[in-house]
């Protein structure tokens, strides 16, 4: 195990490089002569930004909002699908191939034909490519969670001659949660991602995506990059709201590392 | 994911099996569920059941052996769809490779600096929560740009490129953790033998992140090929699935089951992307033996 | 110190090695160790160590925890720096010894690398100093025989018992002929039955190959049953309390009967006092330890 790095390191190191970074993209645009539709200065993408912050925000609700939907029903359908999987270990078999198969498929092909069936005009085939999305790592990470209670508890528990129902509150569900968490902070970034790109195979106006292409398309780059900002913070919003939340539920523990 | 037990053959009947109850789900729904579909004020909650919006299985399924074009003497669906979903599997494959070595690099790097850890790994991590792909549209005109004596960039290298960038991620963060994961002893082993970093790492190092390192191949494959999907979707590369997906679905409305054949392709591809990476497991199996004595 | 003479007439010694004309093994002079910790409340681990092992010497290291015996092993094999005081190996210093291979290490754990066969795991060493293939093979052919396990050679280790890692371990550290072995309670993992007939092995093996050794154990039969010398350190500083000749014959003569022999509980009895010895401000407690 490396020891800590020093407090400076840990912070002064990826900030300065960030800065570092933005400085050379800067530098390089303006003496390369770099054309924008190729890559604008950071500092066009800043001044475009802040002057269509309005349109940015809008634009960010309606993606955020399917993201929001999508992992608001992925999570519960997966977090219960979990608990049926380990209830009836046959479901668990039966799906265990479609689910694997599922994780390495692009889930976002079905876009165009759930657009056919839910209607081009309305949100919800990207809600539910959001919500296939997620479906797939809080099914199986959660899944994992519920089977693997230590066998050193399971028999305290036993000796205690508990109820399996007191089993699984006071042992199996705790136990569960750290896994949960991991398959949220997950599914929250593909939430986001599937949103998005869900808006990239049609359906209607008003999205970050939408709003990319079409800036895109009238050549003002800088504004398409303000959007593409846009999309970052909304999922780094996400990502930390989804932290928060594993905070607020285990404060004793340290967030769970990933997978 | 693999179970360790349950016998391939077991796991691909379950799968087929697996299939057919969810063929059996969508027919049952199509037969029982109400014409204009389960609607909540103004949102459909459950789709149409009309011919147009949910054609029967076997539908689609008859499609895939009928000429690309309902008239004339094309080549059949399928053999279209496994065209280009060979292309789109070719140029993800591509992206796959760039983004590992360069994923691998990056750990390594990471991995012999500490300080190069300390700066790169929060923006790898950080990389992973936002939606990078959102540049998608916006890298098609960068190839013209990019003109090196002969070689001329090709639309098709944007798209793996974009794959590429998607697939380093996991990988780096995957290596890095199986590059540090060796105990303690095995490093003061090497210790005592005085044998350098570099020995290190081809010995002891290395093999001992395999077992960090599939899974997260495995991650950068499914990630390439949803990078290649969308990419290809943006900038509209012709002979890839992505742009056949969006394509035929615009022909939903005289050929419902068209817009299926590309999916049907685009799982295809997925399945094996992850088959390859299972496959390399399966070379690397020495390596993912523990330590733990029987 | 010294131990009281008993009256099968065991030797009393101040740990004076035999003289010879070959530098000894390892020569420790004056040596420190000082943890310093953030908190600023520093750990002494060694304090002016004085130690002299002469070629082909067993000496074993034992005391309680915090007494710096496994601190003083890692000193020797140049896995960390004394903060004051010198450390030789065969005359030269700790680290050019380490570089020239004078010496074969084993941990407690095994530490056998999972993806490489029994036999690739002895070789190891071998390999990344560029022995040859066939020189390679027939050292681990030999290494094999002489610790019993010529029939698990392309065996996995998560297919074999913990004793049998272990004993794969010691022929890995005998790889390059050694001259001496460096040893952090290797027996430590193992059950007590497995432990004996391990260690009835090493006396065997270090009789044939002639080697110094430096073992680190907690056990005071192991070490008596092992040693020629056996060297009781205190913690708080660590130190070393007391250094005692175990006179039983040599190496090998040491054998199953060897434990439940007369001079052996005598030598038991002798490390034991000396490990329970006076502690600042505790009465003398002499006599026999009822345990």
């Amino acid at each position: 195990m490396k020891q800590s790095a020093s407090l400076p390191r840990t912070i002064l190191a990826p900030v300065l490089l960030g800065v570092l970074a933005v400085a050379l993209w800067q530098l390089a645009v303006v003496a390369l002569e770099i054309k924008p539709f190729v890559l604008p200065s950071p500092v066009s993408i800043a001044t475009e930004f802040s002057s269509s912050v309005s349109s940015v925000w809008t634009s960010s609700l309606v993606t955020g909002a399917n993201a929001l939907i999508g992992l608001l029903i992925g999570a519960i359908v997966g977090i219960i699908a979990a608990i049926i999987a380990t209830v009836l270990p046959i479901t668990d078999e039966l799906s265990a191939p479609l689910v694997a198969a599922a994780s390495v498929i692009p889930i976002v092909a079905l876009a165009p034909v759930l657009y056919t069936m839910f209607g081009a005009d309305k949100e919800t085939a990207r809600q539910l490519v959001a919500a296939l999305a997620v479906f797939i790592p809080v099914y199986l990470n959660t899944l994992r969670g519920l089977r693997q209670a230590r066998p050193v508890h399971r028999d305290l528990m036993r000796a205690y001659g508990a109820s399996s129902w007191q089993a699984t509150r006071a042992v199996t569900l705790p136990g569960a949660v750290p896994f949960l968490f991991i398959g949220l902070r997950i599914a929250s970034s593909l939430a986001v991602i599937s949103a998005l790109i869900g808006e990239y195979f049609g359906g209607p106006i008003g999205g970050l995506g939408k709003s990319i292409t079409s800036a895109a398309a009238s050549s003002n780059y800088s504004l398409a990059y303000a959007y593409v900002l846009g999309a970052i913070i909304l999922g780094l919003v996400f990502y930390v709201v989804t932290l928060g939340l594993e905070k607020l539920v285990s404060p004793h523990r340290a967030p769970s590392t990933g997978p | 994911m693999t179970r360790t037990g349950s016998p391939l053959v077991r796991r691909v009947l379950l799968g087929v099996l697996g299939v057919v109850v969810l063929a059996a789900v969508w027919e049952l729904y199509k037969a029982l569920g109400p014409a204009t579909g389960v609607m909540i004020g103004d949102l459909t909650v459950l789709p149409r059941t009309s011919d147009l919006a949910m054609p029967h299985v076997w539908d689609m399924v008859a499609r895939l052996f009928r000429p690309v074009r309902s008239a004339g003497d094309d080549e059949l669906m399928w053999q279209a769809v496994l065209e280009a979903s060979f292309f789109s599997l070719g140029v993800a494959a591509v992206g796959w490779l760039v983004g590992v070595v360069v994923g691998m690099l990056l750990a390594i790097v990471m991995q012999r600096f500490r300080t190069a850890e300390s700066a790169l790994l929060p923006w790898i991590v950080l990389s992973q929560t936002v939606p990078l792909i959102a540049i998608a549209p916006l890298v098609k005109r960068w190839g013209s740009q990019i003109e090196i004596g002969e070689f001329s960039w090709e639309n098709w290298m944007s798209v793996a490129l974009i794959a590429s960038y998607l697939a380093f991620f996991p990988v780096s963060i995957g290596a890095l953790r199986g590059l540090e994961s060796p105990d303690v002893n095995h490093v003061e082993l090497m210790r005592t033998y005085s044998v350098g970093w570099w020995a290190t790492l081809i010995r002891l190092r290395l093999p001992a992140s395999v077992p960090y390192l599939l899974p997260a191949l495995r991650l950068a494959a499914a990630n390439a090929v949803i990078g290649t999907v969308v990419a290809e979707v943006s900038i509209g590369l012709r002979g890839g699935i992505g742009r056949m997906i969006v394509e035929y679905a615009a022909a939903a409305g005289g050929d419902p089951a068209k817009p299926w054949a590309p999916i049907f392709g685009a799982v295809v591809v997925g399945l094996l992307a992850a088959g390859v990476v299972a496959l390399i497991g399966l070379a690397l199996t020495r390596y993912r033996r523990g330590e733990t004595p029987a | 110190m010294s131990t009281e003479p008993a009256a099968s007439g065991h030797a009393v010694a101040q740990g004076q090695p035999v003289a010879s004309a070959r530098p000894a093994a390892v020569s420790v002079a004056g040596v420190g160790k000082v943890f310093a910790s953030r908190k600023g409340t520093d750990v002494t681990a060694l304090e002016a160590v004085d130690l002299t092992i002469a070629p082909g010497e067993f000496v074993s290291l034992i005391g309680p925890s915090g007494c710096g015996k496994s601190t003083l092993l890692r000193l020797i094999a140049d896995l960390d720096t004394p903060t004051s005081g010198s450390i030789e190996v065969f005359g030269k210093t700790a680290r050019q010894a380490r570089i020239d291979q004078a010496y074969g290490i084993a941990f407690q754990q095994a530490g056998l690398l999972p993806w490489r066969t029994v036999r690739a795991n002895i070789e190891l060493p071998l390999e990344l100093h560029k022995v040859g293939k066939a020189d390679r093979a027939a050292r681990s052919s030999e290494l094999l025989a002489l610790v019993g396990l010529s029939d698990f050679a392309d065996k996995y280790p998560d297919q074999l018992s913990g004793g049998m890692q272990q004993r794969v371990a010691i022929a890995r550290s005998l790889a390059e002929s050694p001259g001496l072995l460096l040893m952090d309670e290797p027996f430590g993992a193992l059950d007590e039955m497995t432990r004996e007939r391990m260690q009835t092995e090493l006396v065997r093996i270090c009789a044939e190959t002639g080697a110094a050794v430096v073992f680190v154990t907690h056990s005071i039969p192991e070490a008596v049953f092992l040693s020629n010398r056996v060297v009781v350190m205190s913690p708080r500083p660590g130190r070393i309390r007391d250094v005692i000749a175990v006179d039983l014959g040599r190496a090998e003569g040491r054998d199953e009967g060897l434990r439940e022999a007369d001079s052996f509980f005598e030598a038991v009895v002798a490390v034991r006092e000396s490990l329970h010895g006076e502690s600042a401000g505790a009465p003398a407690a002499r006599g026999v330890d009822i345990r």
